[in-house]
């Protein structure tokens, strides 16, 4: 990282941890969204942008994750700093049994995408019918008291939520700056751009491509955790839906697949954006449902005409920073 | 002294077809071996097999000693055997360095030492100017070049290199010759190519092995190979002048 980044990201960090401190409640919440896909956007990021494992079911990870902390603390009143290790567990343990399948089967592109879809589904439809965590029905968390914060169970004011996020998401952006520059990450990017020379270069590409798995499905969980604790309410029609896990990855799409910066970048093109659009409409008393969506899709298409590597590459390059 | 690699009697057929049947050669500790051949004779099969992409149908590859055939291609380069590829793989989003830095992680897990280990090789053999270049940019002999950056970083007792002279200008050739000589001579290397630039099988081999539908019809030293009337035959004609 030259001086320049560094500082460039010092000043960021700086006004966001100012933010809470001149900002409305509107926008801290619009950067609490900002930062949790920045962050689950990172965690994904490391199985297809460093990895090359393209994976469409990201969701998975997002609901059991928020699933098992809630289920834990509503039912038997455990709180969400233990719920967070079983829940990281539980989602390792079933990015474990997807990597294992796939790769050990030698199931790949396409097809691997596919079976992290069909995971998802199936989840969906066994939570659907888990009576304990209340099935379709939804389980629902009591809505925090605004003004008193209880960390313990992380229960508290907006403020406490977006410090929480902020501070993941800053945590998985040095993770992934330290995995990258690492054994590992020099390996998960030879597995991505050719695996059989990867393999001949002595890389057990089985190994290396289940630990992309683990970080990515570990990472996820804790957003989930995040997402129950912050959202209050779970539906299994809504948190394991395929459209929640497009979501997650467009963020790194947009702002560019592989990079360090471009989930937090994509994470805030398009909630800024999306949430723009709608306030300007709501503005002149239009109400088009539906109309996130079709912004998602022409942003979506715009990137990939005009910069099919996203745009932080070509920022990064314009404002004078590395990689 | 034992060989360090042994091929003995290895097959494999694709669908019905022999592509290399009861083939046999040894490669001794710090030799140079050359493996010729028509187009289509077998020889990068033969490679697959030595560096554990597939299995012989039958016979067994000894390396140190023990038993390699079958093993995965990883464990393979663990073991000590580097190999590139005929049809160049390169890292084509990574820069020229990163390629052969990913090498360098066989026998470091410090980035540091590994970088080091990389820049001197790339400064050996030649790409020093191009290392932070994207390898995707890189002209086929410059990728060839990679390809042997990228397997020596790996720090292999023996080097498979499969056509790598092809496309060189002669003066490269020579260059390139030259790096293995001298790999050879300083490291103790032990080399087997695959090559049909005759003027670079000439200049390095002690061994040649010629391999003809599969089989071995000739194994000797450069001299003996080149008077062969079977080699010259099938395979070097007129080109014995080289
Ligand atoms: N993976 C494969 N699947 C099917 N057939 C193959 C495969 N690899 C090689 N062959 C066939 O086996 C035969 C030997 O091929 P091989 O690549 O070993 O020849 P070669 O001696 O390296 O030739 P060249 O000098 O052209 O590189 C050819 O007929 C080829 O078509
Ligand atoms: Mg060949």
């Amino acid at each position: 990282m030259n001086p320049r980044a560094r500082l460039l990201l010092g000043a960021l960090l700086a006004v966001l941890l100012l933010l809470p401190a001149f900002a409305s409640n509107y926008v801290i919440s619009v950067a609490t969204l900002i930062l949790y896909f920045a962050f689950t956007g990172q965690a994904w990021n490391v199985m297809m942008g460093f990895a090359g494992q393209l994976s469409l079911g990201h969701s998975l990870y997002v609901g059991v994750g928020a699933y098992v902390a809630a289920a834990m603390f509503v039912n038997l009143g455990i709180g969400p700093w233990l719920g967070l290790w079983v829940a990281i567990l539980v989602c390792m343990a079933l990015g474990a049994a997807i990597g294992f399948l796939a790769f050990r089967f030698g199931i790949s592109g396409v097809y691997f995408a596919l079976l992290t879809i069909a995971f998802a589904e199936f989840t969906r439809v066994g939570f659907d019918h888990l009576q304990w965590t209340g099935g379709s029905g939804g389980l629902f968390l009591k809505v925090a008291q605004r003004e008193q914060m209880d960390l313990l169970n992380f229960r508290g004011p907006p403020a406490m939520y977006y410090y929480a996020i902020l501070a993941l998401a800053a945590g998985a952006l040095a993770l992934c700056a330290w995995l990258l520059r690492s054994r590992a990450g020099y390996y998960w990017q030879a597995i991505r751009e050719n695996e059989e020379a990867a393999q001949a270069l002595g890389i057990n590409t089985f190994r290396y491509k289940m630990f992309a798995v683990l970080i990515s499905s570990a990472m996820t969980a804790v957003s989930g955790v995040f997402f129950a604790f912050y959202y209050n309410n779970l539906f299994p029609e809504q948190i394991f839906h395929i459209s929640r896990s497009i979501e997650i990855i467009l963020g790194p799409i947009i702002g560019g697949i592989g990079t360090l910066f471009g989930p937090v970048l994509g994470a805030f093109v398009l909630t800024v954006l999306a949430d723009g659009i709608t306030e300007l409409l709501a503005l002149f008393g239009v109400e088009v449902p539906g109309v996130k969506q079709v912004f998602y899709g022409v942003v979506l298409l715009g990137v990939v005409m005009f910069l099919p590597n996203g745009i932080w590459p070509s920022l990064a390059k314009k404002i004078g920073v590395g990689k | 002294m034992r060989p360090l690699l042994e091929v003995r009697s290895i097959a494999k057929s694709f669908r019905g077809l022999k592509a290399v049947a009861n083939a046999s050669f040894e490669v001794p500790q710090g030799g140079i071996v050359a493996l010729i051949g028509p187009n289509g004779a077998g020889k990068t099969t033969c490679f697959n097999m030595i560096a554990g992409v597939f299995a012989p149908d039958t016979g067994e590859i000894m390396f140190e000693g023990r038993r390699i055939d079958g093993r995965r291609p990883d464990q393979i380069c663990v073991a000590g055997i580097g190999r590139t590829f005929q049809i160049v793989k390169p890292f084509a989003g990574l820069s020229v360095l990163d390629n052969v830095i990913v090498g360098a992680f066989n026998r470091t897990k410090h980035l540091a030492e590994a970088r080091k280990a990389s820049e001197s090789i790339l400064d050996q053999l030649g790409l020093g100017p191009k290392r932070d270049l994207p390898a995707s940019s890189l002209t086929l002999p410059d990728r060839k070049r990679l390809e042997v950056a990228r397997a020596l970083a790996t720090g292999p007792k023996m080097l498979l290199l499969d056509e790598v002279m092809a496309g060189l200008r002669p003066t490269e050739c020579d260059q390139m010759v030259e790096v293995f000589r001298e790999l050879n001579a300083r490291d103790g290397l032990t080399i087997l190519l695959i090559e049909h630039v005759m003027r670079a099988v000439m200049a390095l081999a002690q061994q040649i092995v010629v391999l003809h539908h599969g089989e071995i019809i000739a194994l000797g030293t450069p001299q003996q190979v080149v008077r062969d009337p079977a080699v010259l035959e099938c395979y070097l004609g007129e080109e014995t002048e080289v």
